[in-house]
C-alpha cells in the first residue's frame, strides 16, 4: 500500500489553549475510505482543518502525496476537495455558477461539460439555476459534495456528510462514494457513528480527546467491537474449570462464582449451545445468565486507559 | 500563478455590482447630480472662482475623490467581510492560491469598479461643466493609485471588522470625515492658519490637492509631494495586508 497522505507528530493547541490534537501520526493509504470515528469535540474537523490548510498546525507536519502542505501548498491543496461539516454556501449564488468558480479557484479551466455530469450524478441538474438558499438542506449537502468534486480532485474530505441527510439519500451519498472508490479516489469521512463505518469504510481511526487512539482494519476493528460476553452465575462455586471444559474459552471470576464466556456475534456460531451442554454434563448448576456487549463507549474508554 | 483563481473571484466580485447594476450606475450620478445643483449652481453662483477656476469645475476633482474613497473602502470591505462572516472563505482559503492572488483577485476588482464609478461622475459632471483637464496621464496615475490604495485599506477593514457595526464604523466616523476636511470642495488657502496646519495631517488633503493639480495645473501641496504621501500610503497599506496573511489574521487559527 502505498500512502497518499502521512500525517506525523501533528499537534495543534488553539489560542485559547485548548489542545486540540495530540501527536497524531498517520498514514492514510491511497484508494482508500478511511473513517474517523469520534465523540464531540474529538479533533476530528480540527485533523481535517490542518490538512486542507484553514487551520495552522502547532507542530509537525503533514504531506499529501510528498508534498508539504505549508512549503509546498499548491501541490498539496490541488488534489484535495473538501466537504465542510457545516453547511456554508453563498446564499443567492446560483448552483451552476457557484461550481465554476470552485473549479476556477482550484486552477482548472473552465469544462462546463464535465460540471453538468458532476450534477446529474447528484441529481442537481434540474436545480442547476437555482439559488442556493432556496435549496433544501440535503440538496445543500450534494452542492457541497459538488463543489469539492468540481476540480477533480484525487483526495476527499467529507466532514460528517450524513448529518441531516435522509435515508434515501445517505444510500445515494454511499453509492456516489463507492463510486468514487473505484475511480481511484482517496475518501477520508468523519463520523460518530460506528454502523456507518462499518457500512462504508476500509479502514477506521478512533480519535478522541485530540489523540489518535488506533487506526485499524474494519474488520479487525468489528471483531473487537463484535464482541460478546456471557456470564454465568453458578449456583455453587468451584475452584477450577472442568477438564471437560476446557475446550470453551472460559475464564473463572476470583471467587468462582461466575463462569465468564466470551464470543464473536460475528461468528457462524456462538458455540453457547455446546457451551450449555457440557456444562450440564459436568453437573454444574447456574443461578442466572447475563451478556454484555462492548459499545464503542467501552472501546473509547479502553482505549484511554491503555493509552495512560 | 493560478491565473483561473484570480479570474473567478474577480469575476465573482465584479458580477455582485452588476446584480445591482441600476443602484451601481443611478447612485453616483444622482449624487454628483445633486452636489453639482447645490454646490455647483446654488452656491457656486455667489463664489466668483477659486484658483482662478470656476467654483463648479474646482469642485469635480473632490467630488470624484469622495466617491472613490467611500466606495473604494465599502466595496473591498464588503467584498472579503462577507465570504468571512458567512463561512464561505473556508474554499478561498483551502484552495491552492497565494495571497498575493487572492488580494489581485477582490482587490483588483474593488479598484476596477472604483475606476468605473470615477469615469461616470466624470461624465456626469461634463453635462454640468465645461470639463478641463491639463495633465491626463497624471490624472489616470492619481487615480489608479487612489482606487488601488483605498480598496487595501478597505481589505484590510473587511479582514480586521468582526461585525457589521465595525464593517460600517470607519467609513463613516473615519474616511468621510478626512475626505470633507481635506479639501474636497474647498482650497485650504480659504481656511484660517491653524486649521491649515491641522489639515497638513489630513493624508486625504494631499490626495486631492495632487488629483486636483492633474485637472488646473494648481494645488495646496507640491504634486511630487502628493505622488510621495499616496505612494507611503500604499506601501503602508500592502505591509499591512502581508502582514495579516502571514499571520493568517481573522482567517486562519
Ligand atoms: N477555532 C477554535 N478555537 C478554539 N478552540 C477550537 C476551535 N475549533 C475547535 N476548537 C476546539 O477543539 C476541539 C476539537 O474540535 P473539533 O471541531 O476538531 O472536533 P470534532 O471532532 O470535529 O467534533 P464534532 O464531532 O462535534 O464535529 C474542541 O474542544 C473545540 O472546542
Ligand atoms: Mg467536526
Amino acid at each position: 500500500m502505498t500512502s497518499i497522505i502521512s500525517i506525523s507528530n501533528l499537534s495543534k493547541t488553539y489560542e485559547g489553549g485548548h489542545q486540540a490534537l495530540k501527536r497524531v501520526n498517520l498514514d492514510i493509504n491511497k484508494g482508500e475510505i478511511l473513517a474517523l470515528l469520534g465523540p464531540n469535540g474529538a479533533g476530528k474537523t480540527t485533523l481535517i482543518s490542518v490538512i486542507c490548510g484553514l487551520v495552522s498546525p502547532t507542530s509537525g507536519t503533514v504531506a499529501v502525496n510528498g508534498f508539504d502542505i505549508i512549503e509546498n501548498y499548491r501541490h498539496a491543496r490541488e488534489q484535495i476537495g473538501l466537504v465542510p461539516q457545516e453547511l456554508t454556501l453563498a446564499a443567492f449564488d446560483r448552483v451552476f455558477d457557484t461550481l465554476r468558480f470552485s473549479r476556477g479557484l482550484f486552477g482548472k479551466k473552465p469544462d462546463d461539460a464535465y460540471l453538468e455530469q458532476l450534477l446529474k450524478d447528484l441529481s442537481l441538474w434540474n436545480k442547476k439555476d437555482s439559488e442556493l438558499r432556496a435549496l433544501s438542506g440535503g440538496m445543500k449537502r450534494r452542492v457541497l459534495i459538488a463543489k469539492a468534486l468540481s476540480h477533480q480532485p484525487n483526495i476527499l474530505f467529507l466532514d460528517e456528510p450524513t448529518a441531516g441527510v435522509d435515508v434515501e439519500l445517505r444510500k445515494d451519498m454511499w453509492q456516489i462514494v463507492n463510486k468514487l472508490r473505484d475511480s481511484g479516489v482517496t475518501i477520508i469521512l468523519t463520523t460518530h457513528y460506528i454502523e456507518e463505518a462499518e457500512q462504508i469504510a476500509d479502514r477506521v481511526g478512533v480519535i478522541n480527546d485530540g489523540e489518535l487512539l488506533l487506526v485499524d482494519d474494519k474488520v479487525n476493528l468489528m471483531q473487537e467491537l463484535g464482541r460478546k460476553q456471557l456470564i454465568i452465575e453458578l449456583k455453587e462455586p468451584i475452584n477450577k474449570i472442568p477438564a471437560s471444559m476446557a475446550s470453551h474459552a472460559l475464564h473463572l471470576s476470583d471467587d468462582g462464582h461466575e463462569l465468564i464466556y466470551t464470543y464473536d456475534t460475528q461468528g457462524k456460531s456462538t458455540g453457547i449451545t455446546a457451551l450449555l451442554q457440557d456444562m450440564h454434563n459436568a453437573g454444574i448448576s447456574m443461578k442466572d445468565l447475563n451478556t454484555t456487549q462492548s459499545s464503542l463507549q467501552d472501546i473509547f474508554v479502553n482505549l484511554v486507559q491503555a493509552d495512560r | 500563478m493560478n491565473i483561473q483563481a484570480v479570474k473567478v473571484i474577480y469575476k465573482y466580485e465584479m458580477l455582485r455590482t452588476w446584480n445591482t447594476l441600476f443602484q451601481s450606475i443611478a447612485s453616483p450620478v444622482i449624487s454628483t447630480a445633486l452636489y453639482f445643483i447645490v454646490f455647483g449652481s446654488a452656491i457656486g453662483s455667489r463664489i466668483q472662482s477659486v484658483e482662478g477656476v470656476t467654483y463648479g469645475l474646482f469642485i469635480v476633482p473632490g467630488l470624484m475623490m469622495l466617491s472613490i474613497l467611500t466606495q473604494s473602502v465599502s466595496n473591498a470591505s464588503f467584498g472579503i467581510f462577507f465570504p468571512k462572516f458567512s463561512g464561505t472563505v473556508y474554499e478561498v482559503m483551502s484552495a491552492p492560491i497565494s495571497f498575493f492572488e487572492i488580494l489581485l483577485g477582490y482587490v483588483g476588482a474593488a479598484a476596477s469598479k472604483s475606476l468605473i464609478l470615477g469615469a461616470i461622475i466624470l461624465i456626469t459632471a461634463s453635462f454640468f461643466v465645461e470639463l478641463r483637464i491639463d495633465h491626463p496621464v497624471w490624472m489616470v496615475l492619481f487615480l489608479v493609485l487612489t482606487c488601488v490604495s483605498f480598496s487595501l485599506l478597505g481589505f484590510i477593514i473587511g479582514l480586521w471588522a468582526t461585525n457589521f457595526e465595525k464593517l460600517q464604523v470607519v467609513p463613516l466616523l473615519i474616511i468621510t470625515p478626512l475626505v470633507f476636511l481635506g479639501g474636497t470642495f474647498y482650497s485650504v488657502s480659504m481656511l484660517p492658519p491653524v486649521w491649515q496646519t491641522v489639515t497638513l495631517f489630513n493624508p486625504v488633503l494631499y490626495l486631492v490637492s495632487g488629483f486636483r493639480w492633474s485637472f488646473f495645473g494648481v494645488s495646496d501641496v507640491h504634486v511630487g509631494i502628493s505622488l510621495g504621501v499616496i505612494l507611503l500610503f500604499l506601501g503602508i497599506c500592502s505591509g499591512v495586508v502581508w502582514w495579516m496573511f502571514k499571520t493568517g489574521y481573522r482567517l486562519k487559527q
